[in-house]
């Protein structure tokens, strides 16, 4: 984390002096509400996309992000709000998705990643064809491929926040029994955890969770916050809820200093979103490799506390 | 359920755990067995044999109410199938996890106290703490406290078992239902295992029913067999099932059973070669038994 820090602090722009770059930036309402909009989509995929690293359902959620691209496409082009095309996209996708019919998890997906591979192709079709439909302009393209942050409106920071809410409200309702299916499906099965409605309401959350993240970092950059804090803190933790935590904090971090040092930047905010994921990922699988070779080193001493603890 | 003396009354209980009758199990238009009347008695361990592909597992699963039966019924602890929640726990036919797997041991066997149940427990509270302790006694039970904190996927195959075992265990069922526990085992944990497994049946007085390829590491234990093959099933006490003319009798060709001289149980000429034999995993099933082979056929 603190690597990001310097980073930012580095970077940031020609004072140098990060209190005042940042009290700069805060002084124009638009990158306040970058800055709003950045931490709703960090939070959100970095708690979604924690459970979809788990389910090794990454895959699905790069094209949930990038059937947004038409989505939004569309929506510009029919003179419609970009964030209901977004939302659009992705959720009749993940409905698409939805209806193949489910390889167990942890298996290779044959049918379902072909089928996956091929709605992917065919959306990225199509949001060429509703650029160009709409006369389109390079920078819009760029824009909704590798993420803006310039010109989120109020309206628009309310709609994240309500859908990441609704989206939040029903992981934590379902959090356990998703858990336990992905983790244990057979047994989860015989205890009468309802699988299959589960699959389908977590890939509608994580619809919506592409188009929101989407609208930040762009279709293509969803990963940025879908995956590399979640992967991230999965590096750096096996224990749930303290996995989750980090996940949203490196989610945060990542997302809040990309913001600021695009600012001062010409290059697209999704290259630092993703870069500072990147090194996020980086950081935690080193981490990991140095502790994993201290615990086989000393584990004869220690594990029998390392049960006490856990349970405590 | 944790006193031993409830053993005696449960064997005395004229109310089997499970009763099969007329049975009949279909996948796919295939009869897998058929008019299947057998009773497994409350408090007993019992292991269900048979060849490859004869339907162990689909027993199981019409125990659990995962396949409806095509005919007949089964009433398991007094109920029809897929109502006792709690009161089975199962261990399904595995399946390693993953090696990438990041999740602790002990968070599998916490799913196993209440991971069906919606919402997010608070982290506080009475319900919480019982949960906490019950999984810790049941950790301690099967002797995993070692490596429970350490990812499921790191930790080995018997290991894993062990922990499955303890979240099977963690809701102090009265029947609990391991498909295949000792498969794909070394035979010291084969050993380990089955005898951990034999404990807790004699121990808590479950009902214990066991799949498996070979009945020699569980054997002395055993108050009864369920024998599958050719879509018929047989049960009874080992020693009346485990028998050439039974087994002769259920495959219809002749099969012969013997006994080597430490004791172990050869099953020789059913066809099925590599299912069901006194076992190959070691040095010490080869040697001196090596003419008793399994793929001998009787010519």
């Amino acid at each position: 984390m603190t690597t990001h820090a310097v980073n930012a602090t580095t970077l940031a722009g020609p004072t140098l002096n990060l209190i005042d770059d940042v009290r700069r930036m805060l002084a124009l309402h638009f990158m306040v509400n970058a800055f709003r909009a950045g931490a709703v989509a960090a939070v959100l995929g970095a708690v979604i996309g924690w459970f979809m690293v788990l389910r090794r359902q990454s895959f699905v959620g790069h094209t949930l992000a990038v059937v947004s691209f038409p989505g939004a496409a569309a929506a510009i082009w029919l003179g419609v709000s970009a964030t209901v095309g977004y939302f659009a996209g992705s959720i009749a996708a993940a409905l698409v998705i939805a209806l193949v019919p489910r390889t167990p998890v942890g298996r290779a997906g044959g049918q379902e990643s072909a089928v996956i591979g091929t709605v992917q192709a065919f959306a990225l079709a199509a949001g060429a064809l509703f650029v160009s439909l709409y006369g389109g302009f390079l920078d819009s393209v760029t824009g909704l491929l590798f993420g803006s942050f310039l010109g989120v409106s109020d309206g628009q920071v309310v709609a994240l926040v309500v859908v990441a809410a609704v989206v939040l409200v029903t992981m934590v309702a379902m959090a356990r029994p998703l858990f336990f299916a992905t983790v244990d499906g057979d047994v989860a099965a015989a205890r009468g955890v309802p699988e299959r409605a589960l699959s389908v309401a977590f890939l509608v959350v994580l619809g919506c969770t592409a188009a929101e993240v989407s609208q930040i970092t762009g279709a293509l950059l969803v990963f940025a916050l879908l995956v590399m804090p979640a992967a991230a803190a999965q590096q750096l933790t096996a224990r749930p809820v303290l996995g989750l935590c980090l996940s949203v904090a490196l989610g945060l971090v990542v997302v809040w200093s990309a913001l600021g040092v695009a600012f001062y930047s010409t290059w697209p905010v999704g290259f630092f979103v993703s870069t500072f994921g990147f090194a996020a990922y980086l950081a935690a699988a080193g981490f990991r490799l140095t502790a994993g070779h201290q615990a086989r080193t000393v584990r004869k001493g220690r594990t029998s506390q390392v049960g006490g603890v856990a349970t405590a | 359920m944790a006193d031993p003396s409830l053993l005696q009354d449960s064997v005395a209980r004229p109310d089997p755990a499970v009763r099969f009758t007329d049975a009949t199990a279909r996948l796919g238009g295939r009869d897998i067995w058929s008019h299947v009347d057998l009773a497994i008695d409350a408090g007993t361990f019992v292991a269900v044999l048979g060849p490859n592909g004869s339907g162990k597992s689909t027993l199981i699963n019409a125990i659990l109410g995962l396949l409806p039966l095509a005919e007949g019924k089964v009433e398991v602890l007094g109920r029809p199938p897929g109502e006792s929640g709690g009161d089975i726990g199962y261990l399904p036919q595995r399946r390693s996890f993953d090696p990438s797997m990041r999740v602790r041991g002990i968070d599998v066997v916490r799913l196993g106290a209440d991971g069906d149940k919606w919402g997010v427990p608070l982290p506080w509270g009475a319900a919480r703490r019982a949960r906490d302790a019950r999984v810790e006694e049941v950790v301690d039970l099967v002797g995993a406290g070692a490596y429970a904190g350490r990812p499921i996927g790191e930790v080995s195959g018997g290991e894993q078992q062990r922990l499955l075992i303890a979240q099977a265990l963690v809701r102090r069922p009265r029947l609990l239902l391991l498909d295949e526990p000792l498969d794909s085992l070394d035979l010291p944990n084969q050993g380990a295992v089955a005898a951990l497994i034999a404990a807790i049946s004699q121990q808590f007085g479950i009902t214990v029913v066991i799949v498996a390829h070979d009945v020699n590491p569980i054997a002395s234990a055993l108050d009864g067999v369920v024998y599958v093959a050719r879509g018929r099933a047989v049960s009874g006490p080992p020693e009346g099932v485990i028998t050439s003319e039974t087994l002769s009798d259920l495959y219809g060709t002749p099969i012969e059973v013997l006994i080597t001289s430490d004791g172990r149980q050869v099953v020789v000429g059913q066809p099925d070669a590599t299912s069901h034999h006194a076992g190959h995993h070691g040095p010490h099933d080869h040697g001196p038994h090596a003419g008793h082979d399994h793929t001998t056929k009787e010519c």
